[in-house]
């Protein structure tokens, strides 16, 4: 009995000297959790002020007023529209065709068996490891050929599809990787029962199999959309027209521009954040599992 | 014998594919493997080819064979390719030993659940989702001559410490701000991770008497061999191409040359040298491992 006693005292010890612990370890975190947003609370901070004001009184100065005319300002003079259409233009057709070519792939590999299946799977995954760099000088020099020999030198190079086309080539890769993986995961016997019933592989693909990737194709569709909407390589090699350039490397642009505005600096760049952040807070849920599907199976 | 693929080719095989379905998947197979080929796979092995040659990127009937040369050149007669590997390596030092460290203990604690937990892993996370561009722009504001740890420390525009200017200390100041983003990456990866490993597990080890800290290095982190291996072979690859924020704090003036700016400043334009696609070729090949080793992580299940 005793024992017992004993025993459960050192538990209750040991618990309280934990909860100590764990008091300590979560203050610390905190304090670095508020210091880690900080960069981005004193841009918003800063996007609210007036520069007159900043200018007049100092960084530190308690401001005399705070409000959104920066953020006006930043959208009629930065042309925010217009590269936020740039954006959308090589952002979402990049998306849908990459969850569309991964998804025939992956369709292929994780529903029929043919001997090269690990083999492709290893091409698409490897294929999206390898570095931009080892990759754009003959993607530039193709797309300019093409666009000489078909008489229209803008049609890749340049070009929304230009940065389209590649983005998709690129992430492919991973795409293939993800829902493959998760395609194992459906049960074989509704695959069985579609080819008995005689559907071809169109139907397979189209009516069985697509409904039931839905999940996987939102969590890896959002991911996506963040990394092509804040890509910044290839926008910037592979165009040369600043007004057909997407907000983020637009942004670099601008940030020479209106060098010493930075309360207009900082509202253009809140704004060009704003649509990821959206993403992150509304869709959080598929966007971590997006990024997990990906890199922790098995 | 019970896997599911062998009994998905038992069912093919029973059936021939009739003619609209051989169409049908060779269509599926073909246009993305197409796309990826000629995009990808073609430009990779035509830029090591090109890495062997002079060529002012004008003609292809201009290309001359050059052999080592570029290479000959990079590595004797390119000071900036020496400093880019020292920097480079001291960026995978610093990830290495303290990003990605931090990033697992930091997902560890989230994982427990302690206090305030929710709005960590938010706080931490909130970087990453953050185009390079924009925190580049947002740093910028802190760092800057009146910026607003210049104001800070007491500092005028005047006598300001010049963060990005400072060629002793710089490569910590990008590192710092490079971490930003890598530590919520790497806490998100690792908590997925942890969200795997069995509660049992931990609940007896602390019964056990174990402290947390024992717990964390004897039991949880060898339960998570997989996702260890890929958080190493991340950190790695993203020490070697690092690229974004260092060509968005300094373009293609050499403010700190490190191999993925080189490889750019190189290439970029006509007329550029094959020199740039020596450097990429350098690039990758120190890539390969890390790849190799991240392939061998995640397709260990297929090919066994």
């Amino acid at each position: 009995m005793s024992i017992d006693v004993e025993l459960q005292q050192a538990a209750t010890k040991y618990k309280n000297k934990q909860k100590v612990k764990d008091r300590f370890i979560s203050a610390i975190i905190g304090v670095f959790a508020i210091i880690w947003v900080f960069p981005i609370v004193w841009t918003v901070w800063t996007s609210l002020r007036p520069y007159k004001d900043v200018r007049a009184n100092g960084v530190f100065s308690i401001p005399k007023t705070l409000n959104l005319d920066n953020y006006t300002q930043a959208i009629s003079r930065m042309e925010l529209p217009l590269y936020f259409w740039n954006s959308a233009a090589i952002t979402i057709p990049a998306v849908f065709l990459t969850l569309f070519f991964g998804s025939l792939i992956a369709f292929v590999v994780s529903r029929y068996s043919f001997k090269w299946n690990v083999s492709l799977l290893l091409l698409f995954t490897a294929g999206n490891l390898l570095p931009a760099q080892l990759v754009f000088i003959p993607v530039f020099k193709m797309y300019i050929t093409l666009g000489k020999a078909l008489g229209i030198p803008r049609i890749l190079y340049d070009s929304h599809w230009g940065v389209v086309l590649i983005h998709v080539a690129f992430q492919m890769g991973f795409a293939t990787f993800v829902l493959s993986s998760y395609m194992k995961t459906v049960p074989k016997e509704i695959s069985e029962s579609a080819m008995v019933d005689g559907a071809s592989v169109f139907v397979h693909y189209s009516k069985v199999m697509l409904p039931l990737l839905r999940p996987a194709l939102a969590s890896l569709g959002v991911l996506m959309t963040t990394w092509i909407y804040n890509d910044f390589f290839w926008a910037l090699v592979l165009m040369s027209t600043d007004s057909k350039r997407p907000i983020t490397s637009a942004l670099g642009r601008l940030q020479g521009e209106f060098v010493t505005d930075y309360n207009l600096l900082a509202a253009g760049a809140t704004i060009a954040a704003l649509p990821t952040l959206i993403v992150f807070f509304v869709l959080r849920k598929q966007f971590v599992s997006g990024l997990t599907l990906g890199s922790t199976k098995g | 014998m019970s896997s599911t693929a062998k009994d998905i080719s038992k069912v093919s095989r029973r059936r021939a594919f009739s003619k609209t379905d051989r169409t049908t998947l060779s269509a599926f197979v073909g246009i993305p493997l197409f796309f990826h080929l000629l995009l990808v796979w073609i430009p990779a092995v035509l830029t090591i080819l090109l890495s062997f040659t002079y060529w002012s990127g004008i003609s292809i009937s201009r290309i001359k064979w050059a052999g080592l040369a570029n290479y000959k050149n990079i590595f004797f007669d390119t000071p900036a390719f020496w400093e880019a590997v020292k920097n480079n390596i001291v960026w995978l030092g610093w990830f290495g030993l303290i990003a990605t460290p931090i990033g697992i203990l930091l997902a560890y604690q989230v994982d427990r659940q302690i206090r305030g937990h929710k709005f960590y892993e938010t706080a931490y996370y909130l970087p990453v989702v953050l185009s390079l561009a924009v925190t580049g722009i947002i740093w910028d504001f802190l760092l800057r001559p009146d910026g607003f740890i210049n104001g800070l420390m007491g500092r005028d525009i005047d006598n300001a410490f010049s963060f990005f200017g400072n060629y002793d200390i710089n490569i910590y100041v990008i590192l710092t701000i490079a971490s930003w983003r890598h530590i919520g990456y790497i806490m998100l990866l690792y908590l997925a991770g942890l969200k795997s490993v069995d509660l049992a597990l931990r609940e007896a080890s602390s019964l056990d008497g174990a402290t947390e800290w024992q717990t964390f290095k004897k039991v949880i982190f060898p339960s998570m061999k997989p996702v260890n291996i890929i958080v190493i072979v991340i950190t790695i690859i993203e020490s070697l191409r690092a690229f974004d924020i260092v060509y968005i704090i300094y373009g293609s003036r050499g403010g700190l040359p490190i191999l993925g700016t080189l490889v750019f400043s190189n290439i970029a334009g006509e007329g550029a040298s094959m020199k740039g696609a020596a450097y990429a070729v350098i690039l990758f090949v120190l890539s390969i491992g890390p790849i190799i080793a991240y392939l061998r992580a995640t397709f260990k299940s297929d090919v066994q």
